[in-house]
């Protein structure tokens, strides 16, 4: 039964791969470059792609708004998407800026300020939106019910469960005893990015945007932490920071107060480096392990269908184990989150 | 690089958007969630310290019921004695009376007919006496006839007399 299923499996997947062999090999001519495509993939971009059929792109266009030495400028971008020019703003084909919106000033590249509604942004906001409604609900099923009952089921049950372990689990012993105090921000912070992980595992519109795997999220999340930690820190937590209990001569030259501040710095770092990279890297194993059809493509049927099957088996592979680190990060973001607040909260 | 350089908008909006979702549920999500958990958590918490207590409760009833049926048990087993012994005790005493009783009128009959027999001892003896009187007389009578019995018989009394 499971063998029959299994090569049923990969009979289906050794037929899906001949219409793109034939695509791929019968498209453009130009040459398949799988880094190039990857980097497309996870990079940040102006439009959120969809399909392409038949060399026609279908995308999403989304709003730019930048301010340029003309002023504010608030537009579409399928505007500039296909080397247009608006207003004297076009996206860079190369160079330091490439896939940018830039404009002339002088002769000169420049980069104006750019707060577009790329497609990170756009997929972060609806991961926010999607925490969000997921909370709300539970909230608004919590507020209906009586007083004192039985346990929610549904949407509600599974969001206690989850809520549950999270704080009993991680924040209730790592932070300490006013954990609630901690709590909002840190569930905020876990479902953002479990649910941000999750969404970007999906491949279709609106998920599979890299929103954990661009530094400019991770960095935000790694800088709320550390304001978390160090705005509530306890009087002791800046003593051992400013004075340790360590011999004067480590004091008088500043070397203990220059390694902790050092110290403050490197664990926000340290958070931020490990999230992005685990996803990124993520995404990165499983476009390239997908463009490995793409790159056999023209090498003969037997070859390419193979290889498809085999790429295939390691995408569903990675997409496994990409859907566990999905909640390991999430979670390791939080614990050690709550462990650097809890340590600020001591008091001896 | 590029991938490692954060960008300046997507920070702004990443700001903009936590902080308004942040606010929103902390505001309106987690006190519901985390409270009513809580609140159902100490309900659950006093429930089980309730039925514990009614446990060991009920537990004390059953050992109370088993005390009061053993103590049943216990009266029934002393009344049954005392009820055997004092069922004996009355056989005895019955037993003791009409013994007694019987001893007693024995006892009685036997003196009656001692008395009966003594009184008819007396006057068999008084009767014996006046019949030996009679014959003594008519011996005596006899013998007295001649005067010299007669002197005989004083001399006799004179010397008992003497002696």
């Amino acid at each position: 039964m499971t063998k029959r299923f299994f090569i049923t499996v990969l009979a289906a997947i050794v037929s899906l791969a001949v219409p793109q062999r034939l695509s791929a090999s019968g498209g453009e001519g130009e040459e398949f470059s799988p880094k190039e495509m990857v980097m497309e993939h996870l990079a940040d971009s102006y439009i959120w792609e969809i399909i392409t059929i038949k060399g026609r792109e279908i995308a999403i266009p989304l709003p730019v708004i930048v301010r340029s030495s003309t002023g504010w400028h608030v537009f579409m971008s399928d505007k500039i998407c296909h080397g247009g020019t608006y207003k004297g703003l076009y996206l860079a084909t190369e160079g330091k800026y490439k896939n940018k919106v830039v404009e002339d000033v002088g002769g000169v590249q420049k980069r104006p300020l750019d707060i577009s509604l790329t497609k990170t942004a756009c997929g972060l906001i609806f991961s926010l939106l999607v925490v969000l409604i997921l909370f709300l609900v539970t909230a608004r099923a919590y507020k209906k019910r009586e007083e004192v009952d039985y346990c929610p089921k549904g949407l509600a049950g599974l969001m206690e469960w989850l809520i549950d372990s999270i704080l009993n689990n991680v924040i209730k012993p790592c932070v300490g005893e006013n954990y609630l105090k901690f709590a909002p921000y840190l569930l905020t912070a876990f479902f953002f990015i479990f649910v941000s992980n999750l969404l970007g595992l999906i491949p279709f519109f609106p998920g599979g945007a890299n929103v954990t795997g661009n530094i400019s999220i991770t960095l935000f999340m790694a800088l709320a932490t550390m304001l978390a930690v160090n705005l509530f820190g306890t009087k002791h937590y800046y003593k051992e920071i400013f004075w340790p209990d360590v011999p004067v001569f480590l004091k008088a030259i500043p070397l203990m107060p220059i390694i902790e501040m050092i110290g403050i710095i490197t664990k926000p770092f340290a958070l931020m480096m490990r999230l992005f990279a685990n996803i990124f890297a993520g995404h990165s194993i499983i476009l390239s392990i997908c463009s490995i059809i793409f790159v056999t493509a023209h090498m003969g049927f037997a070859l390419n269908g193979s290889m498809t099957a085999v790429s295939v088996f390691f995408m569903i592979f990675m997409n496994f184990l990409e859907l566990l680190v999905a909640f390991i990060q999430a979670y390791v973001f939080t614990m050690l989150s709550a462990v650097f607040i809890g340590l600020a909260q001591e008091k001896h | 690089m590029g991938l490692l350089t954060p960008s300046g908008g997507l920070l702004f909006w990443m700001t903009i958007a936590f902080a308004v979702v942040f606010f929103i549920l902390a505001k309106f999500a987690f006190p519901a969630i985390l409270g009513s958990v809580r609140k159902r958590e100490t309900y659950i918490d006093t429930q089980l310290d309730a039925a514990k207590a009614a446990e060991v409760r009920i537990a004390g009833l059953e050992e109370e019921g088993k005390k009061i049926i053993a103590d049943a048990e216990r009266e029934k087993v002393t009344i049954l004695k005392e009820a055997a012994a004092s069922r004996d005790k009355i056989v005895g005493d019955a037993r003791e009376t009409a013994s007694q009783e019987a001893a007693r009128i024995i006892s009685e009959a036997k003196k009656q007919a001692n008395e009966e027999k003594d009184a008819i001892l007396a006057s068999a003896r008084g009767e014996v006496a006046m019949i030996a009187m009679q014959m003594a007389t008519k011996v005596l009578r006899g013998q007295l006839d001649d005067d010299q019995a007669q002197k005989a018989l004083q001399e006799i009394l004179a010397d008992e007399v003497k002696s």
